[in-house]
C-alpha cells in the first residue's frame, strides 16, 4: 500500500517538475524550430517549403545539442524522483563541445529534447483537459444555477436533476486520475530511460580499465620480485667478483678470468637493471609522473625537455598509462623521426591529463605505417582516453594524449 | 675510519660490510632501516654513514631523509647515499643539507670496489661527490650554449668534484690548461671565480639545476 502511494506521489512530483523544465527548454528549442512552425502557413510553394524544412533541420542539428545535452544531463538526474536511480551518462568524459557532435548519445538526447517540448506538453494538455472536464461534471449539480445551460461534450444539460446521472458517472471515473498520473509518469520515464541511457559502453570500458589495473599491478609485483631477488643477488655477486679481482695479483691467469667474469657480471647488472626499469620504473611509484618523465628524458638519446604543471599526483593508473605512452612515443621519435630534440609537456585540463610529445624531426608519421602509433592509440583507448597526432611532412610532429583522471 | 651502514637487503649489506672491511674501514653497525640507522649513529658517533635510499617501511626515500636529518644533527658527519636510480631531486636535497662531506652515488658503483672505497675516503676528507651519471644527465638536458666541447667536458668533471690536478690527469693535459678552462667556464656562466672544489661543485650544480626545466 505504502509502495503504491509512494509511486503515486513520486509520479505527481515527476509530472509537476516536468512543467518548469519543459518551459525552460521549450524556449530555445522552440526558437530553433521556428522554420518548421512556419510550414503551417498557407501559400508556400514547394521550394520554399523544402527550404524551411532544411533550415529547421540545420538549426536543430547545429544548435540543438547545445540545449539537448545539458537537458539530458539534468533529466538523467531528475528521473531519480521516480525510482531513486539516475541514468548513467554514455557521453565520454572530457570530450568538450565538439566531441558531443560525434556521439550517438547526443542525437538521442536531441530526440528526447524535441519530444520533451512537443509530445510531452500535448499529452499534459490532454490530461489537463480531462481533469477539468471531470471536475466540472462532478461538481455540476452543486454549481448549477437556475436558467443556465451546461454543455457537456455532446449533450447539453438544462437543469440540476439532469446533471446528477452525469455527475455520478463522472464520479466513477475519478479513480482513473491517479492511475493515469502513474501511467503518464511511467511512460515518460520509460522513454527517458531509453533515450538518455548509457548504452552499456561505460560498463565495458570499466571492466577493460580493471583489466589494465590488474596488468599494472602484476608488472609492479614482478618488478619488486626481480629487484628484491635476482638484482640484489647479482649486485652482491658482482661485488664479490670485484673484491676477488682487486686481490688477485695482476697478470696472473686467475686475474684475467676473474676480471672477465667481473666485467660480464657488470654488463649483466646493467641489462637486468634496464629490464626491470622497463617492466615498471621504481621512480614512478616513489616520486610520481614528473620525476619519472625527467628520468625517462635523461635516458633518451636526444635532449628532451620536460615541463609539467601538475600540482598533485594523478591516479596511479593514469600515471602509469601516461608514463608508458611517453616512453613509447620517445622510442618512436628516436627510431623514426631523425629529430635532434624533443619536449614533453604535462598538464591537467579539467579532469583530463594532457600529455604532449613534440619533436623537431622530419614529420610525416602515419598511424597506418605499422609504427608504435597504433599501439599507443590502443593504450590510450584502454584507459578511456585518446591520442591525437599532427605530423606534417617536414615536421614538427606533435603527439597529444588525453587521459581522463576519474 | 668508523662507518655505520644501512641497507635493507641482507646479502648486499654483508657484501658492502665485507668491502669496507677489506679497504680498512671499521663497520661499527650494519642496520636494515632508517630508525635503526638513527639509533646506531646516536650510539656510535661514526665518521661516515653509508645508506641506501629505499628502505623499510615505506620503501621510498627513508634513507635520504635520514641522511639529511643526520647531516643537520651532526655537522661534521660524512654521509654517502646510494640510489637505485638517478634522481635529481634526491641529489639536490642532499647537497642543500650542508657543505662538503657528502656523496650521492648510484648503487651500482659499489661493484668497482677500489674506486668506491676511494670515493668514500674523499667524502670523509671533505669532498662533495655526485655520481657522474647525474652530471651527465644535467649537462645533456639543455646544451650550455656558449661552452666548447672541451669546456663542457671539464665542466662535467668539475661538477663531479674533481680538483684541477685530478681533471688534468684524466684529460692528459697540464694543470695550467685546466685552470684556464675552469676560469673561462666560470666567467661564461657568470659564476664566482674560486679554486675551492666544494664551492665550485655547488655553484655548477646550482647553475645546471636552474637551467633545467624541472
Amino acid at each position: 500500500m505504502l509502495r503504491i502511494r509512494g509511486r503515486f506521489w513520486r509520479s505527481v512530483a515527476y509530472l509537476l517538475s516536468t512543467v518548469p523544465v519543459a518551459a525552460v527548454a521549450g524556449v530555445p528549442l522552440g526558437l530553433l524550430g521556428v522554420p518548421w512552425l512556419l510550414l503551417g502557413r498557407r501559400g508556400l510553394d514547394l521550394p520554399q517549403a523544402v527550404f524551411l524544412v532544411l533550415l529547421g533541420a540545420a538549426l536543430l542539428a547545429g544548435l540543438g545539442p547545445v540545449v539537448a545535452v545539458p537537458l539530458g544531463a539534468f533529466e538523467r538526474h531528475r528521473i531519480a524522483i521516480m525510482d531513486e536511480r539516475t541514468i548513467p551518462s554514455s557521453h565520454k568524459p572530457g570530450r568538450g563541445l565538439f566531441g558531443w557532435y560525434r556521439e550517438e548519445a547526443t542525437w538521442r538526447e536531441l530526440v528526447y529534447g524535441i519530444l520533451f517540448v512537443t509530445v510531452v506538453p500535448a499529452a499534459y494538455f490532454l490530461f489537463s483537459l480531462y481533469l477539468v472536464l471531470l471536475t466540472v461534471v462532478v461538481t455540476s449539480p452543486l454549481t448549477f444555477g437556475n436558467g443556465e445551460e451546461i454543455a457537456l461534450g455532446v449533450v447539453t444539460i438544462h437543469d440540476r436533476s439532469q446533471a446528477w446521472p452525469y455527475a455520478l458517472g463522472a464520479l466513477v471515473l475519478v479513480p482513473t486520475v491517479p492511475v493515469l498520473i502513474v501511467w503518464l509518469a511511467g511512460a515518460q520515464a520509460f522513454v527517458a530511460r531509453i533515450l538518455l541511457r548509457g548504452n552499456g559502453l561505460v560498463e565495458v570500458t570499466r571492466s577493460r580499465a580493471r583489466l589494465v589495473d590488474t596488468f599494472e599491478a602484476e608488472r609492479k609485483r614482478i618488478e619488486r620480485d626481480l629487484h628484491d631477488g635476482a638484482q640484489q643477488r647479482l649486485v652482491a655477486l658482482t661485488l664479490q667478483l670485484g673484491l676477488a679481482r682487486h686481490d688477485l695479483p695482476p697478470g696472473s691467469p686467475a686475474a684475467a678470468a676473474v676480471t672477465a667474469a667481473h666485467e660480464q657480471a657488470k654488463q649483466l647488472m646493467e641489462e637486468l637493471r634496464d629490464t626491470i626499469y622497463g617492466i615498471y620504473p621504481q621512480v614512478l611509484t616513489d616520486s610520481g609522473l614528473d620525476a619519472a618523465l625527467s628520468e625517462l628524458a635523461g635516458r633518451a638519446s636526444i635532449p628532451v625537455a620536460v615541463t609539467s604543471t601538475l600540482t598533485a599526483r594523478p591516479p596511479t593508473r593514469v600515471e602509469t598509462a601516461a608514463y608508458f605512452m611517453v616512453a613509447e612515443a620517445l622510442t618512436n621519435v628516436a627510431k623514426h623521426s631523425t629529430a635532434t630534440r624533443a619536449s614533453v609537456g604535462v598538464r591537467l585540463q579539467g579532469h583530463l591529463l594532457v600529455v604532449e610529445v613534440t619533436d623537431n624531426g622530419r614529420g610525416g608519421a602515419d598511424p597506418r605505417g605499422g609504427t608504435g602509433l597504433t599501439g599507443l592509440a590502443d593504450r590510450a583507448a584502454a584507459s578511456d582516453g585518446r591520442m591525437l597526432l599532427s605530423s606534417p611532412v617536414g615536421g614538427p610532429t606533435v603527439l597529444r594524449l588525453e587521459l581522463p583522471c576519474g | 675510519m668508523r662507518v655505520v651502514l644501512a641497507e635493507d637487503g641482507v646479502l648486499l649489506r654483508e657484501g658492502i660490510a665485507g668491502l669496507l672491511d677489506r679497504f680498512g674501514f671499521t663497520v661499527v653497525a650494519a642496520v636494515g632501516d632508517a630508525v635503526a640507522l638513527h639509533k646506531a649513529v646516536d650510539e656510535h658517533r661514526p665518521d661516515l654513514v653509508v645508506t641506501d635510499i629505499r628502505m623499510p617501511p615505506g620503501f621510498t626515500d627513508e634513507g635520504l631523509r635520514a641522511a639529511v636529518q643526520l647531516r643537520r644533527a651532526y655537522p661534521g658527519l660524512a654521509v654517502v647515499v646510494l640510489s637505485q636510480y638517478v634522481q635529481q631531486r634526491f641529489a639536490a636535497d642532499l647537497l642543500d643539507s650542508g657543505e662538503g662531506r657528502v656523496g650521492y652515488l648510484l648503487k651500482d658503483r659499489i661493484v668497482d670496489v677500489a674506486e668506491f672505497a676511494d670515493t668514500l675516503r674523499r667524502v670523509v676528507e671533505g669532498a662533495t661527490v655526485v655520481d657522474p651519471q647525474v652530471i651527465r644527465r644535467l649537462l645533456r638536458r639543455d646544451p650550455i650554449a656558449p661552452l666548447s666541447t672541451r669546456e663542457r667536458e671539464v665542466l662535467g668533471l668539475v661538477a663531479e668534484g674533481h680538483s684541477n690536478a685530478a681533471i688534468a690527469a684524466r684529460l692528459v693535459v697540464t694543470e695550467a690548461a685546466v685552470s684556464k678552462h675552469v676560469g673561462n667556464i666560470l666567467a661564461k656562466l657568470d659564476l664566482p671565480q674560486t679554486d675551492d672544489t666544494n664551492r665550485r661543485v655547488l655553484a655548477v650544480l646550482a647553475y645546471l639545476d636552474s637551467t633545467t626545466p624541472s
